[in-house]
């Protein structure tokens, strides 16, 4: 039961040998058991909802791909966007009506992104193409859009004094919120950045070692790395900071009042 | 008359703050006074826009203060809130803050001495100074903008007494120097009593009486009788 390529040059994966690699996951839990982090059953509810997710996903792709429909590919994407968009408005509970923005960063990201590789023919129209970049462009736009909005939030609660303080002085909202603004935006994208900067030096990314795995070319698997990470540069940067502009709003009246001011 | 508070009425987070405000505050130099928690902060938000009142009105020189762009009232009437909340810098960056914005020119080093700090202290860090320090930065950048009113919330709750009497004796050499009209949020009636000739006694969100200082706060040391002044309800 050994990993290989076959003859086509693609690898055939039986569910011997994913349960295999469930020797690890006992690992986990056999630490987790010994050092009492009690993570047993978030670890077991991960390896559930992992293989029932993915699975699903695998049978959604496959009909997918096998339609070869563009409709159904912009439907798949569209539901990624509202459930990226519902899942970052529960960690960006400080912001006043954070779905709307959040709905539309993330919609935007992957249009303009997915529109940009498609159109500079960097990936072919197929849904073998559009669907992972797709998926990999809105997940990585929700996390940076989702850690944008949840430091804004924590900050205008936090310095809410200094803001009313900077209003009192006639700025208007957006000028009061503006240093918070570089703060969040600085959060969102920070984490992409440093593993853009470390990566082939501390870890490969996922791509590329799915593609050695498969037993594609080094160098193609390489340059399509890199092609994935410059896209997902920008579309972290595009979801983060639409979602910052439209959502900062919302802390605000349209008289330029705190709607949560500071505590007297 | 400066400011006509009419049945103000303001909740936050469904409990009420103020209650059937009736106030006046003629031109110079007047007080709120009161108890913590009497909603007299809450009432100075709502002389320049910081916040709307639920129900009832605030007239500035005759005109409901939401007929003005909130921006320019701001600038016109300004508060320096109780605590020092500087933006990042030195202390001629904050100066500059209100002015900038406004595209006005200003003078940094007269508005620091006017707040009573050394003109030395504009190249220094803003957040290095002590909080007295830091309290004149905030008035003096509140000046900075030439305000026809100034917004104080208990200006000198965070000082101690040396501090105090030389924010009290900025504030009077304020009023004999310039034609700018005071609006003083304050716990303490020896410090009402020392810096407002008018004032606003407030309990509860309620107004409990106003008139002159000289006649409301004729005994300091006694609670005044309410029936003796002019009550605002």
């Amino acid at each position: 039961m050994i990993l290989a390529a076959s003859n086509s040059g693609s690898i055939q994966v039986s569910l011997g040998e994913v349960a295999a690699a469930l020797a690890l996951v006992a690992i986990a839990v056999i630490a987790s058991r010994a050092w009492n982090a009690g993570l047993e059953e978030d670890i077991g509810i991960a390896v559930v909802r992992s293989f029932l997710q993915l699975s699903a996903i695998g049978y959604v792709i496959t009909v997918i791909f096998d339609e070869d429909s563009a409709l159904l590919v912009l439907a798949l994407i569209s539901v990624m966007v509202v459930f990226g968009a519902f899942t970052a408005n529960h960690r960006a509970q400080r912001v006043p009506g954070a779905f709307w923005p959040l709905l539309a960063s993330l919609g935007v990201a992957a249009a303009a992104t997915l529109g940009l590789v498609l159109g500079l023919g960097i990936f072919e129209a197929t849904p073998r193409y559009v669907v992972p970049v797709g998926g990999m462009v809105v997940g990585n736009s929700m996390t940076a859009a989702a850690v944008a909005l949840n430091r804004l939030g924590e900050d205008v609660h936090d310095q809410s004094r200094r803001i009313e303080a900077t209003l009192a002085l006639g700025a208007t909202s957006s000028q009061a919120v503006m240093p918070l603004v570089r703060r969040s935006l600085r959060s969102g994208m920070i984490t992409l950045v440093d593993s853009t900067k470390t990566t082939g030096l501390i870890f490969f990314p996922g791509t590329m070692v799915g593609m050695l795995l498969a037993g594609a070319d080094p160098t193609d698997a390489v340059r399509l790395q890199l092609i994935l990470l410059y896209v997902l540069l920008g579309a972290v940067s595009i979801a983060a900071l639409l979602a910052i502009s439209l959502a900062r709003r919302n802390f605000f009246t349209p008289a330029h009042q705190l709607r949560e001011p500071p505590e007297p | 008359m400066l400011f006509e508070l009419e049945d103000l009425t303001y909740s936050r987070g469904g409990k009420v703050v103020l209650s059937d405000v009736r106030a006046r505050l003629p031109v110079g130099a007047g007080s709120l006074l009161g108890p913590s928690g009497s909603g007299k902060s809450t009432l100075l938000r709502l002389l320049n826009r910081l916040a709307d009142p639920d129900k009832g009105r605030v007239l500035y020189q005759g005109r409901d203060v939401r007929e003005h762009d909130p921006l320019t009232l701001r600038r016109e009437i300004s508060l320096v809130p109780q605590l020092p909340a500087l933006v990042d810098g030195t202390v001629h960056d904050n100066v500059a803050y209100g002015p900038r914005l406004a595209g006005r020119s200003f003078d940094a080093r007269s508005c620091l001495e006017l707040a009573g700090l050394d003109p030395g202290f504009e190249d220094r860090d803003a957040s290095k100074l002590s909080v007295g320090e830091q309290q004149r930065v905030m008035l003096a950048r509140a000046l900075a903008l030439e305000p026809r009113v100034l917004l104080l919330d208990e200006p000198t709750s965070a000082l101690d007494q040396a501090a105090r009497e030389a924010v009290e004796g900025t504030l009077r050499r304020l009023r004999a120097r310039t034609a700018i009209s005071l609006v003083v949020v304050t716990h303490d009636i020896a410090q009402a009593k020392r810096l407002a000739e008018y004032v606003v006694r407030i309990e509860s969100g309620r107004v409990l009486a106003q008139g002159p200082a000289a006649e409301l706060l004729a005994e300091p040391d006694e609670e005044p009788a309410i029936g003796a002044s002019r009550d605002a309800s």
